[in-house]
């Protein structure tokens, strides 16, 4: 329109990028101070020193590193076997949890039963109580691995855990979906697949992330019942040279594997999200 | 007969839905129900899909009962689809996944027939250039006829209209309009819910008005819009013509 309007327009930009600028700057500012209170503050606490000596010692460092990442392929293994059948075991849980078919209540009973036992119980103790309880009934090599039970335990009650994940994206499905499913003749079946399970298990993929990334740093409870696998190998190497730096060592190890893990899924979400739909609130 | 009611009852819990409806609709009828909110229009459209089953009474397609206790309600569901109020498209598939579905997984299909199903029918309704959009990159308008498409794709004999233009701007009402009018004349049988009046007076053969799950009054659009006898048709009329929508 006029002349003063442009001008405004103009104007309304100006404010925007002084904004925008003045929020980057505090932000930058705010985090060179904290940055630089750290690095000053901490190395004049009292016994600073001694603890730099026992948890960040470089040499340590150097000296376990190699022994505790060859360690750390026994946790990834875990890891790796453990996830598909949790999944699996999770979803036929969810799925048993969710039927409507009256035939299958009995089965419907014994599976709520089954998670509230195994989400009841700390995970550390069904390591113990199947690690060491299963074997002791007198199974003959192979069959009485550690690794196997204690595999099994994590399985057993991880599965429990995301069961619950998947069980609450299949009820946030709304009902109208399953109507208009069945509306279009699939069956009970063919809806849970085709409609249902796909739209939950979008949902649930943050939460199930979350389980999972536990899940990564509760295979080092593994451990507890022999193998040697990195917090045990950390165990071993601190008590050789009474020292605690193996520990931070494989702290950071593992945050190698998870800080990844979950940067990918937010990637994954973000991308799904830019795709199915058009507009996105700022 | 194309569709019998035979003294159809539902109930929610205490409350009486469907009190009784008896009606015969024959092959290629349109068939529209009037009447205030509550009347019982959805869940009479539900019952006769099968997604409620009904209390007492019985629903017959070309003469043989569907509401039959313990019948399977898939076969009728392939020839009876319906069109909802809220669309109910599946958010997470492509506009092509959503109309061929159900022809590969129920009726058989290969992808390749399925494909050109759907191609073909979103040509005539103009909407081509969705195929391989997702429902929300689509305006209400578009996305309820890609849903009236998915329902027509399985070739239903019967096809039920509840409300579909209730959640849609108002300028994107004559877009959904101009398909159920062009499938007039078709050969396939319609039962409209309705609160577009004028529609209903155009589209029609038949009106059927709703007071508290029964059928009040029934007549041609002329008879029922013109010269109505029931006085609640009248005041509904009444009501209705009062906030313009007539």
């Amino acid at each position: 329109m006029s002349a003063s309007t442009s001008n405004a327009k103009g104007e309304r930009q100006r404010f925007e990028q002084r904004q925008r600028q003045r929020s980057s700057s505090i932000a930058a500012l705010s985090t060179v101070a904290v940055v630089v209170v750290l690095i000053v503050a901490i190395p004049r606490l009292p016994r600073w020193d001694r603890v730099q000596e026992s948890f960040f010692n470089g040499e340590r460092f150097v000296d376990s590193f190699p022994r505790l990442l060859d360690a750390f392929v026994l946790d990834i293994k875990i890891f790796a076997w453990s996830t598909p059948a949790i999944i699996v075991l999770a979803l036929v849980l969810a799925i048993t949890r969710s039927t409507r078919n009256p035939a299958l209540f009995p089965v419907r009973i014994f599976v709520i039963g089954y998670i509230d036992i195994m989400r009841g119980v700390p995970v550390i103790l069904w390591i113990y109580l199947i690690g060491f309880g299963v074997p002791g009934v007198g199974l003959e090599r192979p069959w009485n691995s550690p690794l196997l039970w204690g595999s099994v335990a994590l399985v057993m009650t991880y599965g429990a855990y995301i069961a619950e994940v998947f069980r609450a994206g299949i009820d946030s499905v709304h009902e109208s979906q399953r109507a208009a499913s069945r509306s279009l003749g699939l069956s009970n079946t063919q809806t849970m697949r085709f409609i249902i399970l796909p739209q939950a298990i979008r949902r649930v993929v943050p939460p199930l992330m979350n389980d999972l990334v536990s899940l990564q740093k509760d295979v080092a409870l593994v451990s507890l019942i022999g193998p040697i696998e990195i917090l045990r190998q950390a165990g071993i190497d601190k008590a050789k040279f009474a020292n605690f730096t193996p520990y931070v060592a494989a702290a950071i190890i593992f945050l190698s594997i998870t800080i990844p893990l979950t940067r990918t899924t937010d990637y994954l979400l973000a991308r799904e999200r830019r795709r199915t739909s058009a507009t996105r609130v700022r | 007969m194309k569709l019998q009611l035979r003294d159809v009852t539902k109930s929610f819990a205490e409350r009486v839905v469907l009190s009784g409806i008896t009606l015969d609709v024959k092959a290629g009828e349109v068939v529209s129900f009037i009447g205030s909110s509550g009347s019982g229009k959805t869940t009479l459209l539900r019952c006769i899909n099968l997604l409620e089953p009904i209390d007492e009474g019985a629903i017959l397609l070309d003469g043989d009962e569907i509401t039959r206790v313990g019948r399977d309600p898939n076969p009728v569901r392939r020839r009876i689809g319906i069109v909802f109020q809220s669309f109910n498209l599946f958010p997470h598939m492509s506009v092509k996944r959503n109309i061929t579905l159900a022809l590969t997984q129920v009726l058989g299909k290969t992808v390749v027939e399925a494909n050109e199903i759907a191609r073909s029918l979103l040509s005539r309704f103009d909407l081509i250039d969705k195929f391989d959009a997702y429902p929300d990159q689509l305006s209400g308008g578009q996305q309820q006829r890609v849903a009236i498409v998915r329902a027509l794709a399985m070739s239903p004999e019967v096809l039920l209209f509840d409300e579909v233009t209730s959640a849609l701007d108002p300028e994107l009402v004559g877009e959904v309009l101009d398909v159920i009018r062009e499938l007039k004349g078709s050969g396939i049988t319609m039962l409209i819910a309705t609160h577009e009046m004028s529609f209903a007076s155009e589209i029609s053969d038949r009106v059927c008005f709703l007071v508290a799950g029964c059928i009040a009054e029934q007549g041609t659009p002329q008879q029922m819009f013109s010269n109505p006898t029931d006085e609640r048709t009248k005041q509904f009329l009444r009501r209705v013509h009062a906030v313009g929508n007539l």
